[in-house]
């Protein structure tokens, strides 16, 4: 089983694909890293000899920030965004949009689903 | 969009003048300023900034990681009081 940067790659995809199942790593890097290393793009993970599948690890491991390494930077980002007290990090701390998106209605993906408000009649009938 | 890297980052010249006297005197005094869209460069760190939100001064110690940030984001012009009666005084407005 192919295994690289933590995650298990799905056997039975090809590679181009199943390298997407690395956080950080999507379609286009995929496809960079297949040149790369000289693979080919259309052989299933589970035809890759252990040497391909070693070169893929070291070049991925060795030139790409993915999964934890990733996720620490990008939370950094967000704190440090929060620790100097300007107009994004406010955002991020009320889990409000941070982009100047609406949000007198939608911005639910950042907001997370919605709460009841207390004394909200339902609509009327009339 | 971000602006054109050929301009440089813009910064009011009499406040950037202001700034660079002070580190030359080797002075701190807290500057005030309405210009919000200056972008906060290296000399600015250490300094206190009064910025203006259209009501008062909020008064804005800039550290090193501020630099690149633009004055307006640390001084923000809405207050948000919450909604609804009961609670809308308990919690104050931005930060």
């Amino acid at each position: 089983m192919a295994r690289i940067a933590g995650v298990d790659l799905p056997r039975g995809k090809r590679i181009e694909v199943a390298l997407t199942y690395i956080y950080g790593i999507g379609d286009t890097r995929a496809k960079q890293i297949i040149t790369e290393c000289g693979v080919d793009a259309n052989r299933r993970t589970q035809d890759l000899s252990d040497d391909d599948v070693n070169l893929l690890r070291r070049q991925i491991e060795g030139n790409y920030k993915v999964e934890g390494a990733l996720r620490t930077e990008t939370s950094m980002n967000i704190k440090r965004l929060m620790d100097i007290g300007c107009y994004r990090g406010l955002r991020h701390r009320r889990g409000l949009p941070v982009r100047g998106q609406r949000t007198h209605t939608n911005a639910r993906t950042h907001k997370g689903s919605r709460r009841a408000i207390t004394g909200k009649k339902k609509a009327p009938r009339k | 969009m971000p602006r054109s890297v050929k301009k440089g980052p813009f910064i009011n010249e009499k406040l950037l003048l202001r700034v660079q006297v002070m580190n030359a005197r080797n002075e701190k005094k807290v500057i005030k300023t309405w210009s919000r869209a200056s972008t906060i460069s290296p000399e600015f760190v250490g300094h206190t900034v009064a910025v203006h939100n259209g009501n008062k001064f909020i008064p804005i110690y800039i550290t090193e990681n501020m630099v690149g940030h633009k004055l307006g984001e640390f001084a923000p012009t809405r207050l948000f009081r919450g909604h609804g009666g009961r609670f809308a005084d308990k919690r104050s407005g931005p930060r």
